[in-house]
């Protein structure tokens, strides 16, 4: 293992840990925003006592998002340096945009919002927490431009004389068709997150015939918001399919493990076993057409398979070589007039040569065993792609079914006469967090082996650390992480477990439970 | 807009973001190093808490801000400073982890050993970065052992240990005592009783130590620390290769910016009699005043550490032709002027609710309110 293999473990595991807390806070500040919505209209306490119980734990969820948000901020000087100046003339803005106009928003209204009850209108109150839940949005929109331009760097050139990228179109950063599908995508999963994970407590209290009036409102607004927002994740999840098809083609075919380009239309891979080595898939069981349908939304456009993609690559890193090494002799002075003019016919693909040059001492003339092991390497490893993206996209639907259920019952008023309904509810509670986690992997691995699209690669873009440094801040880091994500838990479990009678809000609540629980029957305990 | 317009806007843009964090993290991170000092019990330490409680997540964002106005504007010191300052960072990083988690985590649960450890590490989370903060400007204007290879890619050859020189530590303690001095002033801004009094008290000392280290510090800087000068044509409009001017170190090189303008010299001297009003106003009772001349002396450190330095951001002490400067350390134009029209539109906006959020919260807190809101509050 080396220092790049280090850091970007180390990336990947603070990213990985982050995104745990960032749907639910995008998804669980609009249902609190939601539940507050109809306090007001409506003056039922019990709709603010939802939304103070719900916010605890949103609250404490929230605390943790902006301790791993924080280091997401500082490792890209700290360890991706070489890409920090690369890219920061463009990448940068984005996030600096981000703080002015979404995240002091949120970090101020939320000190309002926990704390700020008795000290405003109601009406005030709840354009606070609106207002928190739509800078939470607006967050997740700039992020999601930074990254979207990661996999797909437009509105960008290269500058030989400041030796990194830079900004020729805000707009078209902005309106890049890969951060829009992204960011709405991503927010989507949030909301499913927050309905979930209000759905299954709700489901608990009701298994266990507690909190009923409290828990059946609940269980009402998280199944309505979390079956359009179910929704809404896969229709777009399948647009994103199809913009890959347009512009992340390596991604697409080794998620699909796609190895050669078959005629128009492709056929879907539904499982199977990729064989990277020998390039097939073995026992494959294959959908006709269904993949030609998503990626290019028609009956006779091709899908181009890795092998062939992998060739386009050759192209390109020859290509690549050239401009690297005319790219030194032009920054060394040495550079002709001619230099200069075939500088310009080859630069876009100095990202190539980029590549090449981890592998091959000599970029003069380097080894036909050499460029071929830079061509393998121009693509991700197959298998991990192919596995996590059905792993996504099974949990997607088996939440799909969850909520469909759950709507039905909850429009019938009688959600908890279903005690299965309501242990399928209350075992989900994972499956948001395994379809996020699952989806990052697939669009971050998936973009291997650039830190920036084909601009990029990850051996470049690393810092100049030593390797003890980086292993001493990585294990650090894992052992901080993981006692903070189990005192988290324990936490969210305490509470949870407590419920809102129990958090020390009200008084009232329990004599409503009580009278609910005389007019309906309590449910079967298991 | 031109070019150099632009660029000396964002050299000033940076010092508005680092002093808006100092002059609002300052005091909540001043809070979090004081608990274990001024608050003698779990009462008196939730009052602390609480009074800052609203507004910590928010002030911090100015840190955040900053970091990434840098990353934008000025993207290749952002690079060189997060790498070259590599433990140091990490350390910052590893006690802001703690900050959010305490502020959060304290005082959900009745247990006081729950609470007492979270305690330490508010106070862990709140002083550390406060003195490394200090570290990292010291060490800046000695100048930081890095260079740069062909493609630009950094070398940087010291490592945690070279920073704590002492010059390097004075600063430190400097940023240290000030954030303990403006989060002394805040509680009396928001509290009552004994805690007032005994942060008058400690506040009183602070800011005077402040005052004689500012003066010790600036005195050191001009007879004992070699200031860096730039004696090449830089062009202002234009790109400058980072690696391609001519820097010359010599020693009284700092004074260099006050020679050619010695009215700058009332800014140091502003700064220390802001300390020393400070301190005589706490002592006084008059602590509306101590906060204002508390935030004035913290603005004026920062604005006197950029005006010494200036043009220079990050001066190379290995090779100082490499040193990174305002001028040549920049985004493109096109970047620079869309975060400035960012920056017009947004600052404003953030200024007012934030100003708002103030108002909202505003009074004092006591003993007899954290009882009556137990669940409530922090």
């Amino acid at each position: 293992m080396d220092i790049v293999e280090l850091s970007r473990l180390q990336f990947a595991f603070t990213a990985m840990v982050h995104f745990l807390f960032v749907p639910l806070t995008l998804g669980l500040s609009i249902l609190l925003a939601m539940m507050e919505t109809v306090y007001v209209m409506t003056g039922k306490t019990i709709y603010r006592e939802m939304t103070k119980f719900w916010g605890k734990l949103f609250g404490i969820n929230f605390a943790l998002g902006v301790t791993t948000g924080i280091a997401m901020e500082f490792q890209f000087g700290t360890n991706w340096s070489y890409y920090s100046h690369y890219v920061g003339d463009i990448f940068g803005a984005p996030l600096a945009i981000e703080a002015l106009m979404a995240f002091f928003l949120e970090s101020t209204l939320v000190g309002l919002f926990f704390f700020g009850w008795d000290r405003m209108s109601k009406q005030k109150h709840l354009a606070v927490t609106w207002l928190m839940a739509l800078a939470t949005n607006l967050s997740a929109l700039w992020i999601l431009v930074a990254n979207g331009w990661m996999q797909y760097p437009i509105g960008s050139e290269f500058n030989l004389e400041t030796m990194r990228m830079e900004l020729t179109s805000f707009a078209e950063v902005v309106l890049s068709p890969v951060a829009q599908v992204k960011f709405v995508h991503t927010v989507s999963a949030g909301y499913v997150t927050g309905s979930i994970f209000v759905l299954a407590i709700s489901s608990w209290y009701l298994l266990k015939g507690r909190e009923v009036a409290f828990a059946r409102r609940s269980f009402a607004i998280a199944s309505a918001f979390g079956l359009a927002s179910v929704l809404s994740v896969i229709v777009l999840g399948d647009e994103s399919g199809y913009e890959l098809g347009d512009v992340q083609k390596v991604k697409l075919a080794a998620i699909e493990a796609e190895w050669e380009t078959h005629p128009a239309p492709a056929a879907f891979t539904l499982v199977g076993l990729p064989n990277q080595a020998e390039e097939r898939t073995d026992y494959a069981i294959r959908i006709p057409a269904v993949m030609g349908l998503i990626a290019t939304r028609s009956l006779n456009e091709e899908v181009t398979g890795l092998r062939e993609l992998k060739e386009q690559h050759r192209e390109r890193m020859v290509n690549g070589r050239e401009a690297f090494v005319l790219m030194q002799r032009l920054r060394s002075g040495e550079g002709t007039e001619e230099d200069a003019a075939r500088f310009e016919e080859v630069r876009d693909d100095v990202g190539y040569g980029l590549l090449l040059s981890a592998y091959t001492e000599d970029m003069n003339a380097p080894s036909a065993a050499e460029i071929d092991r830079a061509v393998e390497a121009s693509i991700p490893e197959v298998w991990p792609l192919f596995w996590t993206f059905r792993i996504m996209v099974a949990a997607g639907f088996i939440m799909l079914v969850l909520f469909a259920l759950a709507f039905w019952h909850s429009v019938r008023r009688q959600p908890e006469k279903s005690p299965w309904l309501l242990r399928f509810a209350l075992f989900s509670l994972p499956l948001p967090w395994i379809a996020s986690e699952a989806g990052w992997f697939v669009a971050e691995y998936g973009r291997q082996p650039w830190a920036i699209g084909e601009i990029l690669p990850i051996h470049v873009a690393v810092s100049s650390l030593t390797f003890n440094q980086v292993l001493f801040t990585l294990i650090t880091i894992g052992v901080l992480y993981t006692l903070f994500v189990i005192i988290e838990i324990w936490l969210m479990q305490h509470f949870a477990r407590k419920g809102p009678s129990g958090s020390g809000y009200h008084a009232g609540l329990d004599a409503i439970d009580a009278s609910v629980d005389t007019q309906t029957s309590k449910p079967q305990e298991a | 807009m031109d070019y150099e317009t632009l660029r000396f806007i964002w050299w000033v843009l940076i010092g508005v973001l680092l002093v808006g964090f100092s002059v609002t993290d300052g005091f909540d991170m001043g809070v979090g190093g004081l608990l274990k000092v001024v608050g003698r019990n779990d009462e008196e330490r939730r009052v602390m808490i609480n009074s800052v409680a609203p507004h910590w997540d928010g002030n911090q964002v100015w840190l955040i801000t900053a970091g990434g106005a840098l990353f934008a504007a000025w993207p290749p010191v952002y690079a060189a400073a997060f790498n070259g300052f590599y433990l140091a960072m990490m350390l910052t990083l590893f006690a802001l982890f703690l900050r959010p988690l305490a502020f959060d985590y304290r005082s959900k649960l009745d247990s006081l050993t729950w609470r007492s450890r979270w305690d330490w590490m508010l106070t862990i989370g709140s002083a550390l970065p406060a003195l490394i903060f200090g570290v990292a400007f010291g060490n800046l204007l000695q100048g930081v052992p890095f260079q740069f290879d062909d493609i630009l890619r950094l070398d940087y050859q010291g490592g945690l240990l070279g920073l704590l020189n002492p010059f390097g530590l004075l600063a430190g303690v400097l940023s240290l005592l000030m954030f303990l001095t403006h989060g002394a002033a805040w509680l009396q801004l928001k509290t009552e009783g004994e805690l007032r009094q005994r942060s008058a008290v400690l506040g009183s000392r602070t800011a005077l130590a402040c005052a004689v280290l500012f003066l010790l510090g600036g005195i050191w800087l001009l007879l004992g620390v070699d200031g860096y000068q730039v004696t090449s044509v830089i062009d202002t409009q234009g790109h400058n290769a980072t690696t391609a001017k001519l820097v010359e170190a010599s020693s009284g090189g700092w004074l260099y910016n006050y020679a050619r303008f010695p009215a700058l010299w009332l800014l140091p001297l502003l700064g220390l009699t802001s300390f020393v009003l400070c301190s005589l106003t706490m002592k006084a009772g008059r602590h509306v005043v101590a906060f204002i001349t508390s935030s004035l002396a913290t603005t004026l450190v920062i604005v006197t550490t950029g005006v010494t330095m200036f043009p220079f951001v990050m001066p190379s002490s290995i090779n100082p032709n490499h040193s990174l400067t305002m001028w040549d350390a920049t985004a493109s134009e096109l970047t620079l002027m869309i975060m400035f029209v960012v920056v017009l539109i947004f600052v404003p906006l953030v200024l007012a609710y934030t100003a708002w959020s103030y108002w909202v919260m505003r009074g004092r807190l006591d003993e007899q309110y954290i009882r009556d809101n137990d669940k409530a509050l922090y």
